[in-house]
């Protein structure tokens, strides 16, 4: 399968402390990676990298390359809009915008310039059922997306998110502020999409990382310690740190 | 003494200002509309002051009031709008940002005599605007700037930074990110921010004395062209507001009834500030759901 993303080598630092250091991983098209570590390891700062988010923070340096389709993310004529527009993301809290829900998933089209009310609203449901949410909310389209349930707004940004039809869903810890009920819709939606969508997702939740990931990655204090099929991973990790944070010795 | 004790006297106390901040506000209130009400009529609200006779109205310093505040907000909203948006969503922090806020801070504690002084020399003296609306619009621009665009700069940084990710992940543009979600997200702030100064603005004397003047002349309310002296909509011509018009009939009205005039221009004042304060907020009400629900 052909790699989408690769990394080579990832440094970021916030001021002069160092977060992540030297992070080398390659993603392959149309499958789930899974990011895991306990908390502070970096995942979550590395999943911000590959779509820029942390440009918005002051003071951070990233170096080493990191490529989407053979293309680096960093180089200085990259426009971010656009790699945005193909690398999207989930995030930890539901963020629904004010809107109504129709308008929620139909936003990211229409500023791109979709106007047919037809094309919009099939990309609406399209988008909404892809996201196991459509069931819940067709007779409410235009209620407040704010009105929802936290594991559904967490559905709707995920549709919001797959509306624009991205390559690349980036989710950041986009269950751990849910109750298992929710969580494990949003596993049904990723388990939905999966065939069309290269989806990296950063978890606490060691079982919910082998349910649904194709390989997974293991870090700890900014190093990665292993990358490697899930279930190879979980059943014979190669590293006794990997095997000790899957037994729940720390983290 | 225990938790709950101490628990039952911090809540008495609070209850027991919130009574007093209560009470001055009903007493200040309910004494202005008792003693004002009574002379409000029909004919109170639609005829033109008298210089010497009783029965003389409040028409054309309420119209002034109100064409002045307006053309207040017209003039300082995007300029605040535009500096809100920059000192929340583009400003550095770094010693330039924090001068602009402390002058915006500083601004805000000026005497409003001075400003209309200040508005007195430069605009009525040296630019010959002359006493006029447009010169007391804009000196009451210069202190309404500063509460509002605080106030608005305020209002953008409450919106949770979720909100700006969401939109930037999604590969909108900042700018499409601040006006299309941050905005529209912070519109009940940004009106009660304007309301809060519109009622600065309404109220406002000192600032004016010198600049819109003191008089009002009989305008023609079926003059629609602004350029017309004689039309009610002309902002070269000096107009005195309600707040001034109550100062003045107060310091130095000859007319028997000058308390009378003086009582119910203030409970109208009042009246007006609140129904403009209902009014903002139910127009707020309407944008937010055409802006976050287009439906």
């Amino acid at each position: 399968m052909p790699k989408i993303i690769t990394s080579k080598d990832v440094h970021l630092s916030y001021g002069s402390k160092e977060a992540l250091h030297g992070i080398s991983l390659d993603f392959e098209e149309h499958e789930i990676t899974a990011l895991i570590g306990p908390s502070g390891c970096g995942k979550s700062t590395y999943l911000r990298c590959l779509n820029r988010m942390n440009d918005l923070i002051k003071g951070v340096k990233i170096s080493g390359s990191m490529k989407l389709e053979g293309k680096d993310i960093y180089a200085p004529n990259v426009d971010i809009v656009d790699l945005r527009k193909r690398v999207g993301m989930v995030f930890q809290q539901p963020n629904p915008f004010p809107f109504s829900v129709y308008e929620n998933v139909a936003y990211g089209l229409r500023l791109a310039g979709e106007k047919d009310k037809h094309v919009l609203d099939e990309r609406v449901e399209t988008s909404l059922k892809q996201a196991a949410i459509w069931d819940e909310v067709k007779d409410h389209l235009y209620d407040n997306a704010l009105s929802f349930s936290g594991g559904q707004q967490q559905r709707i940004c995920v549709a919001r998110v797959l509306a624009v039809q991205p390559e690349v869903v980036l989710l950041d810890e986009p269950t751990s502020a849910l109750d298992p009920i929710s969580s494990s819709k949003i596993e049904d939606t990723l388990m939905n999409i999966r065939h069309e969508y290269t989806i990296i997702i950063v978890t606490h939740n060691m079982q919910q990382a082998s349910r649904i990931s194709d390989k997974t990655a293991f870090l700890l204090n900014g190093d990665l310690v292993e990358f490697s099929p899930t279930e190879k991973m979980f059943i014979h990790p190669d590293d006794e740190k990997t095997s000790d944070y899957l037994n729940g010795k720390f983290g | 003494m225990n938790s709950k004790t101490s628990n039952n006297i911090a809540t008495g106390v609070i209850y027991f200002l919130v009574a007093c901040v209560l009470a001055i506000l009903v007493f200040l209130l309910g004494y202005i509309l008792i003693t004002g009400i009574p002379h409000v009529s029909w004919h109170f609200l639609t005829s033109s002051a008298q210089s010497f006779a009783a029965g003389g109205g409040i028409r054309d310093q309420l119209f002034n009031s109100m064409y002045l505040l307006v053309l207040t907000l017209i003039i300082s909203f995007p300029i605040a709008l535009g500096s809100g948006i920059y000192l929340s969503e583009y400003a550095p922090e770094n010693w330039i940002t924090g001068v602009i806020r402390t002058a915006v801070e500083v601004l805000s504690s000026l005497p409003s005599v001075v400003v209309g002084l200040f508005g007195f020399l430069l605009f009525v003296v040296n630019f010959h605007m002359g006493f006029s609306i447009l010169a007391g619009a804009i000196a009451l621009t210069f202190f309404n700037l500063p509460l509002l665009t605080r106030s608005i700069e305020e209002s953008l940084q409450d919106v949770s930074e979720l909100q700006r990710e969401a939109g930037l992940s999604l590969g909108l543009s900042r700018w499409k990110t601040i006006t299309g979600i941050v905005l529209p997200a912070a519109l009940p702030g940004i009106l009660t921010g304007i309301i809060l100064s519109a009622g600065r603005v309404f109220g406002e004397a000192a600032a004016l004395i010198y600049t819109a003047g003191q008089s009002a002349p009989t305008v023609n309310y079926g003059d629609w062209n602004p350029m017309d002296s004689a039309s009610f909509l002309n902002f070269m011509r000096p107009a005195e507001t309600l707040a001034v018009h109550i100062w003045k009939v107060n310091t130095e009205g000859v007319t028997p009834d000058a308390a009378a005039i003086s009582s119910g221009a203030s409970a109208v004042l009042i009246v007006v500030i609140l129904l403009f304060n209902l009014l903002a907020r139910m127009l707020g009400r309407w944008l937010y759901k055409r802006m976050t629900a287009t439906k």
